[in-house]
C-alpha cells in the first residue's frame, strides 16, 4: 500500500519535473530572442551611425586639400603698397598668367585668367603688406585656383563630357595638365577653411567666422542659462512648497522642453529684437534665444541630480543646526554639482546644433568678417552648415560635409566631456 | 538577567527634568501618528524609546528637535519643553535648537567629507572656535570622546565615508557631541551594525551619559536594558507605559508591554 503510495508520488514528481523542463526550454528560447532583437537593434542604431560617418568623412575630406598654382610675381619697385588697390593687383597676376602661357589669343584671355581664384589678389595684398620690403623683387607665391579647376583636380569634373556640358572647357583643360607637368599646381592642405570666414568664392571660404559666432552664442548661453537654471532647480527642489502652483511650474517646465525651437526664435524676434531693440544677427541675441531653450533641460537634469543626493545627507547637516541654505550650499549643491553639469553640457550641445531659431534673429545673414565680439554680426556652425549645402557651387558640398565633420567634432568632444566629468565626479554612497 | 543588573549599578542622574512632552499629538496629514504623549526625559540619564514598528517612537524622537518641521504635511500639537521653554514656540530658531539637541541617525550618515571636516563642521558653522588650533583641539576632544581617536588620530584628512560602519556612527557622535549639545538623540544608532560594533557604541553611550542627556529609539530590548535608566514602551501611537528600565523589564504594568518585552509580538 505505502510502496504503490510512493511510486505514485515518484511519477506526479518526475512529472512535475518534466513540466518545469518543458517549460525552461520556452523561457529560454524567449531569452535568446529578446537578446537577439536588442543585438538587431543595436546594429541597425551602428549602421546608420557609420553610414553617416562614411557619407560626411568621404564627401568632406577632399575639403582639407585646396588646389592652388604657383604664379612668379614680378613686384615693381614703383608700386607702393599702402596705395595698392585691388585692380592694381588683379592685373599682377593675369600678367603673370600671361607671361606663364605667352601664346593664349586675347580672345582666350579671359578663360585663363579664370584659372586662378578670382580673389587670390587679396591674399596676394595681405603678402604684401606683410612684407613691404619685397616690393621691386620678382616673387613666387602659391595662389588658390579657381573652384572649377580644384573640382577638376579632385576629379569631380569628368573630362570625358562634351565641352559644353562642361565647367572647364578644353583650352584650360590644356593650361592645367601644363601647369600640372611643370609642378605648378598642386593640392595643399586647406588652411583657408579653418582660419577664413564665408566667403562667395568656395576656394576661399571658411568657417572660421561661424565657429567664433557659435562660441560666443554658446558663451552668451552658458552664461545665462547655467546660473539661471541652477537657480531655479535648488528653488523648486529644496526650498519651494509642493503644492498646485509648482506642480504647474513643473509641468510647464517639461512642456517648455518640448517646444519647437522655431517658436523660441520667433519669441526672440518679437522679445528681444522689436522690442528691446537689441543688435540683428548677434550672438548676444543668438545666446539669449538659446538660453530660452536650453533652460527646461537645465532645469530638468538639475533637478534629476539633487534628487539623487541622498536624503541622509540633508537629515545630517539639517540635525547638527545647518539651516536650509547652509545644507544645499555645504551638501546638497557640491553633491549634484556634476549632474547638473553634465545636463548643462548636453543643453549645450544641443544648443550648438541648434538653427530653426537662430534663423528667425537673423544669424543666417552672409557675413564674410570673423565677429569679434558677441554684438558683432555673426552666423554659427549649423547655420553655416545650412548656407553653404543651399550654394549652388560644387566645391561647396565637400564643404558643407567638412563644417559637419567640424561640428561633430565638437559635438563628440562635448559628450565625452560630460561623461568623462560624470565618472570623475560621480559618488556613490 | 545580566544586562538589568548592571543597570541597577549605574548611579542615577541628576533627578532634574531635562525635556518634557506634554499632550503631544503628531499628524501626517490626516493620520494622526501620536496620541497625547505625556513623557519626561531626565537630566543625564538615557532614556529608551521600545516598541514595534510603526509605533512612533522614531516621530516621537525627532520632535525633540524638530526634525519634523521639513516634513511638509507634518503637524505638532501639545508642547515639548526644555528647561521649562516651549521649543515649538515662535520665537525658537530650530536651527538654533538643533545646536542643543544633537542627533544620530540609524544609517550612518557622515559627510562625504574629510574625518576632521565631518567634526568641524557643526563649530565652523554656528562660529564656536575662533582659531585654527582651538578647532584642531575640538576636534580632537570630540573624537576622543567618542572613542574613536585612537582609530582615526593618522588619517584626518581621510574621507569619512571610507571607514567601517562601526567607525562611520562614531564617528557621527563624535560630529554631534562637537557642538556640545546639551540632548543627544539616538534613532537606532545599531541598527545598522554587527554586535562588536554594537557593544562599543552601548560603551561609549555609558559614558556619554556623564555629561548629557541621551534619548535613543532602539528596537532591541536588550539593548534598552543595557543602556538606559528609564523606558518608554509605544505601541499604535500611544505612549504605554514609561518607567525605570529595571521596572518595566522585571514588572510591566501594562500587559501590552509585557507582551512586547516577553517576545508575544512585536
Amino acid at each position: 500500500m505505502t510502496d504503490t503510495a510512493m511510486t505514485t508520488e515518484a511519477i506526479k514528481q518526475e512529472e512535475r519535473q518534466s513540466k518545469i523542463r518543458a517549460n525552461l526550454k520556452a523561457r529560454h528560447a524567449a531569452e535568446k530572442r529578446f537578446r537577439s532583437y536588442g543585438l538587431v537593434a543595436i546594429g541597425a542604431a551602428l549602421l546608420a551611425l557609420s553610414t553617416l560617418f562614411f557619407t560626411i568623412i568621404s564627401n568632406g575630406a577632399s575639403a582639407l586639400f585646396q588646389t592652388e598654382v604657383r604664379m612668379t610675381i614680378q613686384l615693381d619697385s614703383t608700386l607702393d603698397p599702402e596705395t595698392m588697390r585691388a585692380g592694381d593687383y588683379q592685373i599682377l597676376i593675369k600678367k603673370s598668367l600671361r607671361d606663364m602661357f605667352p601664346d593664349v589669343a586675347r580672345r582666350d584671355r579671359k578663360d585663363l585668367y579664370a584659372v586662378v581664384s578670382n580673389g587670390a589678389w587679396y591674399e596676394l595684398l595681405n603678402h604684401v603688406q606683410a612684407n613691404p620690403d619685397l616690393v621691386g623683387q620678382t616673387i613666387e607665391i602659391w595662389l588658390p585656383a579657381a573652384d572649377d579647376v580644384d573640382m577638376l583636380m579632385k576629379g569631380y569634373i569628368d573630362r570625358e563630357l562634351p565641352e559644353s556640358d562642361r565647367r572647364v572647357n578644353d583650352q584650360q583643360i590644356a593650361w592645367i595638365d601644363a601647369l600640372v607637368a611643370n609642378d605648378a599646381i598642386e593640392k595643399k592642405f586647406n588652411t583657408r577653411l579653418f582660419t577664413s570666414g564665408d566667403s562667395r568664392e568656395p576656394e576661399l571660404a571658411g568657417f572660421a567666422g561661424a565657429a567664433v559666432g557659435s562660441f560666443y552664442t554658446l558663451l552668451v548661453t552658458l552664461a545665462l542659462s547655467f546660473p539661471i537654471g541652477v537657480a531655479a532647480a535648488v528653488y523648486l527642489e529644496e526650498f519651494a512648497p509642493k503644492n498646485k502652483w509648482t506642480d504647474l511650474i513643473e509641468v510647464n517646465i517639461n512642456n517648455l522642453a518640448a517646444v519647437p525651437s522655431i517658436v523660441f526664435g520667433l519669441l526672440g524676434l518679437a522679445l528681444f529684437l522689436n522690442w528691446f531693440g537689441l543688435p540683428r544677427s548677434a550672438p548676444l541675441v543668438g545666446g539669449m534665444v538659446l538660453t530660452l531653450m536650453t533652460l527646461p533641460t537645465i532645469i530638468i537634469a538639475s533637478r534629476a541630480s539633487l534628487k539623487s543626493v541622498p536624503p541622509s545627507i540633508r537629515e545630517a547637516a539639517l540635525g547638527m543646526g545647518a539651516s536650509r541654505l547652509q545644507v544645499v550650499g555645504h551638501h546638497v549643491l557640491p553633491l549634484a554639482l556634476p549632474g547638473m553639469l553634465t545636463g548643462t553640457i548636453i543643453g549645450m550641445a544641443q544648443a550648438l546644433g541648434e538653427t530653426a531659431p537662430l534663423l528667425m534673429i537673423g544669424m543666417v545673414a552672409f557675413i564674410a568678417d570673423i565677429p569679434g565680439g558677441p554684438t558683432d554680426p555673426a552666423t554659427v556652425m549649423p547655420v553655416q552648415i545650412y548656407l553653404w549645402a543651399d550654394s549652388p557651387e560644387r566645391a561647396f558640398v565637400e564643404r558643407t560635409s567638412a563644417a559637419i565633420m567640424a561640428l561633430l567634432a565638437f559635438l563628440i568632444a562635448m559628450n565625452l566631456s560630460a561623461v568623462l566629468l560624470r565618472k570623475r565626479f560621480e559618488r556613490r554612497w | 538577567m545580566a544586562a538589568v543588573e548592571q543597570v541597577v549599578q549605574s548611579e542615577p542622574g541628576t533627578g532634574r527634568v531635562k525635556m518634557r512632552g506634554d499632550n503631544v499629538r503628531v499628524y501626517y496629514g490626516e493620520k494622526q501618528a501620536l496620541f497625547d504623549v505625556n513623557l519626561d526625559i531626565y537630566e543625564r540619564e538615557v532614556t529608551a524609546l521600545i516598541g514595534p514598528s510603526g509605533c512612533g517612537k522614531s516621530t516621537f524622537l525627532r520632535c525633540l528637535n524638530r526634525m519634523n518641521d521639513v516634513v511638509e504635511i507634518c503637524r505638532v500639537e501639545g508642547s515639548i519643553t526644555m528647561d521649562g521653554q516651549d521649543i515649538y514656540a515662535k520665537d525658537v530658531d530650530p536651527v538654533h535648537l538643533r545646536a542643543q539637541v544633537g542627533m544620530v541617525f540609524q544609517k550612518p550618515n557622515p559627510f562625504p567629507k574629510s574625518i576632521y571636516d565631518n567634526v568641524a563642521y557643526g563649530p565652523r558653522i554656528h562660529g564656536l572656535v575662533s582659531s585654527k588650533s582651538q578647532l584642531d583641539d575640538l576636534v580632537e576632544e570630540s573624537l576622543r570622546k567618542a572613542s574613536i581617536w585612537e582609530e582615526v588620530k593618522d588619517r584626518l584628512d581621510a574621507p569619512g565615508t571610507g571607514l567601517s560602519g562601526g567607525q562611520q556612527q562614531r564617528l557621527c557622535i563624535a560630529r554631534a557631541i562637537a557642538v556640545k549639545p546639551e540632548v543627544i538623540l539616538m534613532d537606532e544608532p545599531c541598527s545598522a551594525l554587527d554586535p562588536i560594533a554594537t557593544a562599543k557604541i552601548e560603551d561609549l553611550i555609558h559614558e556619554l551619559r556623564e555629561n548629557y542627556t541621551i534619548v535613543i529609539v532602539t528596537h532591541s530590548m536588550q539593548q534598552a536594558a543595557r543602556v538606559s535608566q528609564k523606558t518608554a514602551f509605544f505601541h499604535l501611537g500611544n505612549l504605554v507605559e514609561v518607567g525605570d528600565t529595571e521596572k518595566i523589564f522585571t514588572n510591566p504594568e501594562d500587559e501590552r508591554t509585557q507582551g512586547y518585552i516577553t517576545g508575544r509580538f512585536g
